[in-house]
């Protein structure tokens, strides 16, 4: 009973890690050493709609607008099942990014956990049901920061 | 069978450039075949990288994530010669993995 709460309280400790909020404590390079799980898959995040919620979802704070952030995708998709989006930040100490669809039918797409040492770069491709805001979030010193630009999309990317 | 992970990583500078591209469908769970019945989503949850045993880089998927999924990242402290290991695991718990000498 104890052993089993104690193992929960464990699995939230490194969980808060992951979302940032333990940035500079001592439990980084233990959340560093640990592999990631297909368990730490943020299900939640991954299933609300809207993009405040799910940034609220998966990290646990607000995000402010940044104008450090510089996300790169098309101003006009062609093809919405494929559209290249990049980001890249000036943004000290991150330790992750999330790129959110605000109009798909959960906003998130992905979140990359980025350990010390990797670049707070990352170029993905994703799916957009239709004209929407992209939201590049960017967790640097334990805060949240956000960039948004719109794409038009000619052929919705979720009817397959 | 052939990995259905292709890699190509870079060394330059200090700062490694990885492309990864992986064949895998993908499916929203929004689509439908041709008899409209809706095709259940199947899609990468979980993609990582390793360099000398450390993450350098972990990938969240959702089902937004384009079919054959492509991701760029860069990472310090690799040298060419060295291994990355790109290892990817499917919401059906499916996972496949390959390793790749840095050029």
């Amino acid at each position: 009973m104890i052993d089993q709460r104690r193992r929960g309280f464990l699995k939230g400790v490194l969980g808060a890690s992951v979302v940032g909020l333990t940035v500079g404590s001592g439990l980084i390079p233990l959340r560093a050493q640990a592999a990631t799980d297909v368990a730490d898959w943020p299900e939640k995040a991954f299933k609300t709609p809207g993009v405040d919620e799910t940034i609220a979802e998966l990290y646990g704070m607000e995000a402010s607008e940044s104008d450090q952030i510089s996300l790169d995708l098309p101003t006009i998709a062609q093809n919405g099942a494929v559209v290249p989006v990049s980001v890249e930040t000036a943004l000290p100490n991150v330790t992750a990014i999330a790129l959110l669809v605000a109009k798909n039918p959960n906003a998130l797409a992905a979140a990359f956990d980025i350990p010390e040492g990797t670049v707070p770069f990352v170029s993905n491709r994703l799916k957009m049901a239709e004209t929407t805001d992209v939201v590049a979030v960017v967790i640097s010193d334990g805060k949240a920061y956000k960039a948004t630009q719109n794409v038009k999309v000619t052929v919705g990317g979720c009817g397959g | 069978m052939a990995s259905s992970i292709r890699v190509r990583a870079v060394e330059s500078g200090g700062i490694t450039s990885l492309k990864a591209l992986v064949r895998h469908p993908m499916d929203s769970g929004f689509a439908k075949d041709s008899s409209g019945n809706v095709i259940p989503a199947y899609f990468i949850q979980l993609l990582t990288i390793t360099h000398q045993g450390k993450e350098v880089f972990v990938a969240h998927w959702g089902p937004a994530v384009s079919k054959d999924p492509f991701l760029e990242c860069r990472f310090k402290g690799a040298k060419k010669g060295d291994e990355v290991t790109i290892s990817w695991v499917d919401n059906k718990g499916k996972s496949d993995s390959t390793t790749a000498k840095i050029g």
